[in-house]
């Protein structure tokens, strides 16, 4: 039985510890590369698994998540074969999609979200679609048992966090100004923020962008109900094409571990 | 005829096209926009300095005059508005003026911008230069090499070029690459946009600062001949000297003509004709008609030219096709170099690869222009030097 979204951040709350929400991009490495890799990442201790369908024009990420898009496009990746192959998927943690609002659009904003419930899909993350533009989405994601997850950055205004007050799901809370991909240096700022989104929502907040070791995971998890991270992971599956799954399951775990020793 | 609804909307919307697809972070900061935008564009002092500008540094009006010799062999009458005429070398500096004066007065000392064929580049790294402004330009690593001259223009006046060597590495990349660099540096800088495209305020506020061309036209073909032409044709990438010279004739009897880029042949897959695709969809920042696959991938143009190389359109534009309001054909590269050549020849005048294909369709349609004893208006949006090795290129085979 799959945990809901809403489940998974209580069993990690009930653990005293930040949810862990790895990223990686489907059809790459390839797309046979898929159920291995979910997989890994749940034996490595992921509470909520975020996948990501390629765009051609991925503007919020950095150089390897779009190298990674580019990449499983070049190999003829497409959105009907990443639908089934989630369909196919026996994971018991919640899947969320990843993806730009163009694939969305031109596939049909019902269609959609419907293929993505019948997926087993729970929530989705696009990242060029904000939430005022999002209105018309909300009834289908809503009667589909679909969260249209919102995002919050460092310069959103009251004003939005008072739009977002009865959102399902989470707050992706964008910890940066910039795009996807590994920072040395975590924002410091995120904290407060973290704290300003609080006073106006009430479900899980997850902080993403620029998380790249557990230190910095630690860190974030100790304001924040989950942590993100995607570009630092989808950098290990780069490199290690000839264990693609085994080295993301370490990678996971050494995350996981260091929520658990806040 | 009936008078034209003011659009865009409060959300940016022109019709069901336009809107405000970007991420959150800039969700801020294209409030904060609008709002300098809306109060400078009721300032008379702003509107005075960039009037000013244009009239003492860029030199408008520019010439409206019949061309008698391409008129002649046509057997029809044809104009053109010789955008070409202004500093730099195309219409794009009205609007550079005009956002670079904007960005100064919210205070933005940073400058952006994403170039194609280099000219919004050259105009952008123009008015910063002229206020002390620093620039950086995006341009694709394709373009770098085939406007060679552009880049080198573009660093002579200070600014800094970024080569995007990611995706098809045209405009379309330079394009991501500006909003990524915006998004990371949002709090200092100002993003440049160079058509009528991007999320709302931008279509419209470019619109705004081209419709210079349409208003001068009016008045100036009035003045020339005492009524109006009965077509304008312009050519289409983004779309901003088009929406700049149509834009003042809308409520008008005039037949609108947009003429795209259709490459090798709209049916070849090597194209920018875009409207006459017509399928919608949704890219750097607002819902318009652009070239993409079944799933939504972007799928690559292509043109000779390399301002018309770009896969979306103006969501005005979406909107005035989706009307019927203007009409939009399209020209082959082959057809545009036939036009580049006529023109220098019958004219003296090299225009632009984009304008080439303007008045190629002019020369296409002469047959069905001469029934109708047209008055024909071209919008002559830049000048052809930059191109001159691109054709020679071209025409050895290479």
């Amino acid at each position: 039985m799959t945990m809901t979204i809403s489940e998974a951040f209580a069993r990690a709350r009930q653990e005293n510890r930040a949810a862990l929400i790895p990223y990686i991009t489907a059809g790459y490495p390839s797309l046979e590369h898929l159920e291995s890799l979910v997989k890994a990442l749940e034996a490595g201790g992921a509470d909520l698994i975020e996948i990501g369908v390629p765009f051609s024009d991925p503007l919020a990420d950095g150089p390897i998540l779009q190298q990674a898009a580019t990449e499983a496009l070049a190999r003829g990746v497409k959105v009907q074969q990443i639908f089934d192959r989630v369909k196919d998927l026996a994971v018991s943690v919640p899947l969320i999609f990843l993806t730009y609002v163009n694939p969305i659009y031109r596939r049909g904003i019902d269609r959609f979200i419907t293929d993505s419930r019948r997926s087993g899909v729970q929530g989705l993350i696009v990242p060029d679609w904000p939430w005022n533009e999002m209105r018309e989405a909300q009834e289908t994601a809503q009667s589909q048992g679909v969260a249209m997850i919102p995002l919050v950055a460092p310069t959103s205004t009251d004003a939005h966090l008072k739009d977002i007050r009865n959102a399902a799901g989470f707050v992706y809370t964008v910890s940066v100004t910039g795009v996807t991909g590994a920072r040395s240096q975590l924002n410091h700022g995120v904290g407060p923020l973290v704290e300003r989104i609080r006073q106006h929502v009430h479900i899980p907040i997850a902080v993403g962008f620029g998380i790249s070791t557990p230190e910095q995971a630690r860190e974030t998890g100790r304001v924040a109900d989950g942590v993100i991270v995607g570009s630092a992971l989808v950098r290990v599956i780069r490199d290690n094409r000839d264990d693609p799954s085994g080295s993301a399951e370490s990678f996971v775990r050494a995350f996981r571990d260091a929520l658990e020793t806040k | 005829m009936a008078m034209m609804k003011s659009v865009p909307d409060a959300r940016g919307r022109f019709g069901p096209f336009g809107g405000q697809y970007v991420p959150e972070t800039l969700m801020p900061v294209l409030d904060s926009l609008t709002a300098a935008y809306r109060e400078a564009k009721v300032d008379r002092t702003f509107h005075q300095e960039w009037m000013g500008l244009l009239k003492e540094y860029v030199g408008r009006p520019t010439a409206l005059r019949q061309a008698f010799r391409l008129s002649e062999q046509l057997g029809f009458a044809v104009y053109l508005k010789r955008e070409d005429l202004n500093h730099t070398g195309a219409h794009k500096i009205n609007n550079t003026m005009g956002q670079v004066l904007l960005a100064k007065r919210m205070g933005k000392h940073r400058i952006i911008a994403e170039t194609g064929a280099g000219q919004h580049g050259v105009a952008t790294a123009t008015a910063a230069a002229l206020f002390g402004l620093h620039a950086e330009i995006y341009m694709g690593e394709e373009d770098v090499k085939r406007q060679a001259l552009n880049v080198y223009r573009m660093k002579l006046m200070g600014a800094e070029v970024h080569t995007v060597h990611s995706g098809t590495r045209t405009l379309k990349d330079a394009t991501n690459e500006a909003i990524r660099d915006w998004v990371t540096n949002v709090r200092d800088t100002f993003y440049v946009i160079g058509s009528v495209v991007g999320p709302h305020p931008y279509p419209m506020m470019v619109r705004d600062f081209q419709s210079i061309i349409g208003k001068e036209a009016r008045r100036q073909f009035r003045q020339l001949t005492d009524g109006l032409p009965s077509h304008i044709v312009a050519p289409v990438g983004g779309g901003s000297n088009a929406m700049g010279i149509f834009y003042a004739f809308r409520n008008d009897p005039v037949s609108l003509v947009g003429i795209e880029a259709a490459g090798d042949g709209v049916d070849t897959g090597r194209h920018a004709a875009t409207i006459t695709k017509a399928e919608r969809g949704i890219l750097h920042g607002s819902l318009s008609y652009l070239l993409q696959d079944e799933d939504g991938q972007i799928q690559p143009a292509h043109s000779i030219s390399a301002g018309l190389d770009y896969p979306g359109v103006g969501p005005e534009h979406a909107y005035f096709h989706d009307l019927g309001r203007a009409r939009y054909e399209s020209i082959t590269d082959r057809q545009a170099l036939l036009a580049f050549h006529q023109l220098a020849e019958w004219e003296g005048i090299i225009p632009a690869l984009e304008s080439a294909h303007a008045v190629a369709w002019v020369i296409q349609e002469r047959e069905a222009l001469q029934r109708l004893d047209a008055k024909v208006l071209i919008n002559l949006s830049g000048r052809g030097d930059k191109d001159v090795d691109a054709v020679a290129a071209y025409e050895e085979g290479i």
